[in-house]
């Protein structure tokens, strides 16, 4: 087979119709606090494993509420459990449970 | 005094009760054969769903009772310094109170949602309208499951010359999603914003309700166009912001959530008058602060929506301090 060079992109959109959502439904449903996430950021600006890795709690927990699990799990267990979050979180939001019930739902991934 | 009432929405029908109230003789002139105005398109009011109707009829039962004077399917020309002209002839006053409202923003304006094209992307006064009919169907009458609506269509908008947040679709776009939960409590909801604006009491409450006990799933980002698939469904493209990434999804009905352009008559009455217009076209109230129902002629005031996008609540409070305004001034003659 002669390599021409050429590759072929994976689509980078979130795909809504074909992303396995049930996952997420359930963890919504565990946690239904969860949802009322505004996206302010606090966890992440304060975050001791953001602050020496690239982990954004935010940005994760959004990917996998929109289905997209891949890295999801490697990425929660960049998390200490250390619970600065939950004390900033403007919301309430049980962010350590959150963290947990993702790694625990997403195990097989 | 006799004073000229321009509109017979809520802030038309509330100033007259108000000046009724201070001894004076209002009159209201309004286009349309019924009054209400656009309160008469709503089903339920935010922020606790409020039946529209319930806020309507005991004003309209308070004006019959008080017997103030309407004159319906009325059009006013011309704003002068003795009264109105209107399309039967010159009503004489020596204050008039503009009341002439907003107009709802053309979604067909915004083709790249497809509106008027397409089946299944209807506005928030549609889904209003099917919510008073008691039928919320898709085309071909059966239920949709997948429901997104699209905040900011027709407001913080340039390419349709809409600067202006029209204030009160975000929490339109919540209400309406909660009231889609209650019909279809197994449909997927999702909401399109850019900024959540809740700006009034218990709005913020709603929203987290919404996100919380309703389960409506917030996507931060517009969506850039609409396509429609096999089946009468959309398709929907956005950036999903907060991930950075872009995102596509097949929705069954598309809910655009229409802004407040300013009332078409705005410019007639700048013609006739030398009253002003702001940048987005609503009427400009002679300051902001002190004189917010005031015009730039001392015989000519304002309430409600003809000087920027506001609630019926608002409306109202502005309807009674210019009944206020009218009152001082009458006063002075």
């Amino acid at each position: 087979m002669i390599d021409f060079g050429f590759g072929v992109n994976t689509a980078r959109a979130i795909n809504m119709d074909t992303n396995d959502l049930d996952t997420a439904r359930e963890i919504f449903d565990r946690l239904p606090d969860l949802q009322a996430c505004m996206a302010c950021g606090s966890c992440t600006a304060t975050c001791t494993a953001g602050a020496i890795t690239s982990f954004n709690f935010r940005k994760v927990h959004t990917l996998v509420r929109r289905g997209e699990y891949g890295e999801a799990y490697a990425e929660m267990s960049k998390c200490m459990l250390c619970g600065k979050c939950r004390l900033v979180c403007p919301r309430g939001i049980n962010t350590r449970g959150v963290v947990l019930l993702i790694k625990k739902k997403l195990g097989d991934y | 005094m006799k004073v000229t009432i321009i509109g017979g929405g809520v802030a038309g029908i509330q100033t007259a009760l108000a000046l009724k109230g201070l001894g004076h003789d209002p009159v209201i002139i309004e286009k349309e054969d019924t009054l209400g105005g656009k309160l008469r398109g709503w089903h339920r009011l935010f922020p606790v769903m409020t039946p529209a109707r319930d806020v309507l009829e005991p004003m309209l039962k308070q004006l019959r009772d008080q017997q103030i004077e309407v004159m319906a399917s009325t059009e006013v020309q011309a704003i002068e310094s003795d009264g109105v002209v209107t399309s039967r002839g010159k009503v004489e006053s020596r204050a008039t109170v503009v009341c002439s409202g907003f107009d709802l923003f053309d979604a067909t304006l915004k083709e790249e949602y497809g509106y008027g094209i397409y089946d299944n992307v209807i506005t928030s006064a549609d889904l209003e309208q099917m919510m008073n009919n008691g039928k919320i169907a898709l085309a071909d009458g059966t239920q949709p499951h997948r429901i997104a609506f699209l905040h900011c269509v027709g407001s913080r908008d340039e390419k349709v010359q809409q600067r202006h947040c029209s204030k009160v679709c975000c929490v339109t776009g919540v209400k309406q999603a909660i009231e889609m939960r209650r019909w279809f409590p197994h449909s997927e909801i999702y909401n399109f914003y850019m900024d959540i604006r809740m700006f009034g009491p218990g709005y913020e409450e709603m929203y987290r309700s919404a996100q919380q006990e309703h389960g409506i799933q917030f996507i931060r980002g517009r969506i850039s166009e609409a396509a429609p698939v096999k089946g009468g469904k959309v398709q929907i493209k956005a950036e999903d912001t907060l991930v950075g990434r872009p995102l596509k999804m097949t929705v069954d009905m598309l809910v655009l959530l229409i802004g407040m352009t300013a009332g078409c008559s705005n410019s007639r009455w700048t013609e006739c008058t030398g009253l002003s217009q702001s940048d987005s076209h609503f009427m400009r109230p002679l300051d902001m602060f002190e004189g917010n129902v005031r015009s730039e002629l001392p015989n000519v005031f304002y309430a409600g929506t003809v000087t920027s996008p506001k609630t019926i609540g608002e409306s109202l409070n502005e309807a009674n301090a210019a009944a206020m305004r009218v009152a001082a001034y009458l006063e002075t003659l």
